[in-house]
C-alpha cells in the first residue's frame, strides 16, 4: 500500500502525461472514425445530397424499407449482397486450406526454401489496383489472351478462348482467384507462425504411438492450430465483404460483368458518389457495418469459446 | 544372425531413403508448380513492360522476352506529360509523401497512445482503451462515404490523403501488446535517474521495443501505398493523384497501350518489391505477429 502510494505520488507530477500521450490518437480516432460512423447513422435518416441547394430532408426508415422493397434498387443491393456471400461462401474455406496446404507446403527444411517461400510471399506487396491491372491482361479474351492461350496449349488447340470477366458464369470466380493470388500468402504467413508453434513433444510423442503422418497432421497439427484457423477464416470473411478495389476497377475499364460482380461496397461507392444519393449510400454502409459487426462477434465467441475448453 | 538383422534393417533403411527421395522430387515438383503460380503474373509484367504493346496480348509469346526495349518507359513519360494527363513524377511524389506521413506519423501517434495505455496511470483510461479495441473492427470501406461527405470541401489535397489514416485503433492494439512486454524495473530505473515520461519513452522504451515499429510500419506501408478507394473519392485533378488511382486510369487509355501500362505497373512496383527481397524477414514477421498478437 505504501509502494502504491509513494509510485502515486512520483507521477503526481506528470499527471497530465497519460492523457496527453493518447490524446492525439484518440483525436484522430474520434474524427476520421467515430465521427463518420456516427455521421453514416444519422445520414441514413435523411433524404440528403452532397452539394444540393435542397435542405436534407427526414425521411425515417425509407432508406432501408426501400432497400428491401423498391423494386428499383432491392433486386441490385439483394444481387451485390448474395455476391458477398457467394465470394465469402467460396474464398474462406478455399483460401483457409489453400494458406494451410502451402504454409505445411514450405514448413519442410529444403534446400532452396528461401527461394521458394520469396516467390509465393511476392503477391504480398501488389496493391489490388496493379493486381487488377496485370490480371486483366491474363483473362483477356480471344485466343491471345495468356489464360486461354495457355489453356488452348493443353488442350491441343481445340480449346478457342473465353471471355473470363465479361461471362456472367464465369466473372466473379475469375476475381476471386486473382483475389486470392494476391492475398493467400497473407494468411499463410499467419498459419505458417502457428505451425511453427505447435511444441515438437506433441509429435514426438504421436509418433511413438506409431502414428502416421496424416494421423499426426489431423490429431496434432489440426487441433494445435484450430484458433488461427478460425482466426484466418474470420479475418478472410471480412475482406470478402470489403471487396472493392479490383471489382471497381475492372467494372471502370468496362472489362468485367458488372451484375454479377457488383458488391455492396462498389453499391455503396455507385449509389453515394456516382450518383449523390447519400441518404440511400448511409443506409447501405449501416447494414455493411452490421454484417462485418455480426462477423467479428462470432469471431470473438468462437475464439473464446476455444480458449474456455 | 545380427548379420542378417543389419542387413534386414540396412536393406529397410534404404527402401525408406528411397520413399524419402521421391517424397522429397514430389515437393520440389508440387513447390515448382506453386512458385510457377504465384511469379508468372510478376514475370509478366516486368517483362512484358519491356516488349513492343502489340506483343503484349499475343497468347504464349507474351512471356518470351524478345524485342526488348526501353520504348514503353519512354513511352509513359510521354504520354503523361501535360496539366491534363499529370505527370508520373507527380504521382509518385503524391504517394510517397502520403505514405511516408502516415507511416511516420503513426508510429509516434500510435505509439504514444498505446504507451500511455499499457503503462500509464490515468482516469477514463480503461473505457477509452476498451473504446479504442471495438474501433478495431471497423473498416475503413464502413466509414469512407461518410467522411467524405465530411471533407468534399478539402477534396484535391494532398493532406486529406494522408491525415485520417494516421491515428489507427488496430496499430494502437499492436503497440499496445508490445509495450506489455517491456519489463517495469527499465522504466523504474529511468524514472529514478530523473526521467519524465516523454523521455522515458523515447530514449528508454522506444530502443527496445523497435520490432514493434518495424511491425506496425510495414503493415501502414502495404496499406497506404495501394490505397485506393479514399483517392477514388476524394482526388480528381491529377496533379494530386497518388499511383494506385493513376494507374487505374491509364490502364483505360484509348487506344490501349499495354506495354505502356505494364512499363507503369513495373515503375510503381519495382522499388517496393526491392524493399520486400531486401526485408523479407521483416514483412513475414509483421504479418506474422499481426495474428498472433491479435
Amino acid at each position: 500500500m505504501p509502494a502504491r502510494r509513494r509510485s502515486a505520488a512520483g507521477l503526481s507530477g506528470h499527471r497530465l502525461a497519460g492523457p496527453l500521450f493518447a490524446s492525439p490518437a484518440l483525436l484522430g480516432l474520434a474524427i476520421f472514425l467515430v465521427a463518420p460512423f456516427v455521421l453514416a447513422l444519422v445520414l441514413s435518416f435523411y433524404r440528403v445530397q452532397l452539394n444540393s441547394p435542397r435542405p436534407a430532408r427526414f425521411v425515417g426508415f425509407e432508406q432501408y424499407t426501400r432497400l428491401f422493397t423498391d423494386p428499383d434498387l432491392a433486386a441490385a443491393f439483394g444481387q451485390a449482397l448474395l455476391n458477398n456471400f457467394t465470394f465469402a461462401l467460396i474464398v474462406v474455406p478455399v483460401q483457409t486450406v489453400l494458406a494451410l496446404a502451402l504454409a505445411v507446403l514450405v514448413n519442410r527444411k529444403l534446400r532452396g526454401m528461401v527461394i521458394f517461400r520469396t516467390f509465393i510471399f511476392m503477391p504480398l506487396v501488389f496493391p489490388l489496383a496493379l493486381t487488377a491491372v496485370i490480371w486483366r491482361l491474363i483473362y483477356s479474351r480471344g485466343d491471345q489472351g495468356l489464360l486461354n492461350a495457355i489453356l488452348g496449349l493443353f488442350s491441343g488447340g481445340s480449346y478457342t478462348g473465353h471471355d473470363w470477366l465479361g461471362d456472367p458464369s464465369t466473372a466473379l470466380g475469375s476475381i476471386i482467384v486473382m483475389s486470392i493470388w494476391q492475398s493467400v500468402s497473407f494468411q499463410m504467413i499467419i498459419v505458417l507462425a502457428a505451425l511453427q508453434s505447435v511444441p515438437t513433444e506433441l509429435y514426438e510423442a504421436a509418433s511413438l504411438d506409431r502414428a502416421n503422418k496424416w494421423a499426426q497432421f489431423l490429431n496434432v497439427t489440426v487441433p494445435g492450430i484450430r484458433n488461427t484457423l478460425i482466426f484466418v477464416a474470420l479475418i478472410t470473411t471480412i475482406f470478402s465483404f470489403r471487396l472493392f478495389d479490383q471489382v471497381y476497377l475492372l467494372s471502370r475499364s468496362g472489362s468485367v460483368d458488372r451484375a454479377s460482380t457488383e458488391t455492396v461496397m462498389t453499391q455503396i461507392i455507385n449509389t453515394g458518389f456516382d450518383n449523390n444519393n447519400v441518404g440511400q449510400a448511409a443506409a447501405m454502409t449501416v447494414i455493411f457495418m452490421l454484417i462485418i459487426t455480426v462477423i467479428a462477434i462470432i469471431q470473438r465467441a468462437a475464439v473464446r469459446q476455444r480458449g474456455g475448453v | 544372425m545380427t548379420i542378417s538383422k543389419s542387413l534386414k534393417s540396412g536393406r529397410r533403411g534404404g527402401s525408406m531413403k528411397r520413399t524419402r527421395r521421391w517424397q522429397t522430387a514430389l515437393h520440389y515438383l508440387i513447390l515448382t508448380a506453386v512458385s510457377l503460380f504465384f511469379f508468372l503474373p510478376v514475370y509478366y509484367l516486368i517483362v512484358g513492360s519491356f516488349r513492343p504493346s502489340a506483343e503484349v496480348l499475343s497468347g504464349i509469346s507474351g512471356f518470351v522476352p524478345t524485342n526488348l526495349s526501353f520504348d514503353n518507359y519512354t513511352g509513359v513519360f510521354e504520354h503523361l506529360s501535360s496539366e491534363a494527363t499529370g505527370y508520373f513524377g507527380q504521382f509518385a511524389a503524391v504517394s510517397i509523401i502520403v505514405t511516408t506521413v502516415v507511416v511516420a506519423g503513426s508510429l509516434v501517434v500510435n505509439s504514444m497512445a498505446a504507451y500511455s495505455f499499457a503503462r500509464m496511470q490515468w482516469r477514463g483510461k480503461k473505457v477509452l482503451f476498451l473504446l479504442v479495441i471495438v474501433l478495431t473492427i471497423i473498416p475503413f470501406e464502413a466509414v469512407a462515404l461518410p467522411l467524405y461527405f465530411m471533407f468534399s470541401s478539402q477534396r484535391d489535397t494532398v493532406y486529406i490523403q494522408a491525415i485520417p489514416f494516421i491515428a489507427n485503433a488496430f496499430s494502437i492494439f499492436l503497440f499496445y501488446t508490445f509495450f506489455l512486454d517491456v519489463p517495469g524495473e527499465i522504466e523504474e530505473a529511468a524514472r529514478l535517474d530523473g526521467a519524465g515520461p516523454f523521455r522515458t519513452f523515447f530514449q528508454v522504451v522506444v530502443p527496445i521495443t523497435k520490432p514493434a515499429f518495424a511491425t506496425v510500419a510495414i503493415l501502414t506501408f502495404l496499406a497506404q501505398w495501394g490505397s485506393y478507394l479514399w483517392p477514388v473519392l476524394m482526388v480528381s485533378d491529377p496533379t494530386v493523384r497518388p499511383l494506385p488511382l493513376a494507374i487505374s486510369i491509364f490502364q483505360n487509355q484509348q487506344p490501349p497501350e499495354w506495354g505502356q501500362v505494364l512499363a507503369f505497373g513495373t515503375m510503381f512496383i519495382v522499388p517496393v518489391l526491392a524493399v520486400f527481397l531486401i526485408f523479407q524477414r521483416w514483412f513475414v514477421a509483421s504479418i506474422s505477429s499481426s495474428a498472433v498478437k491479435g
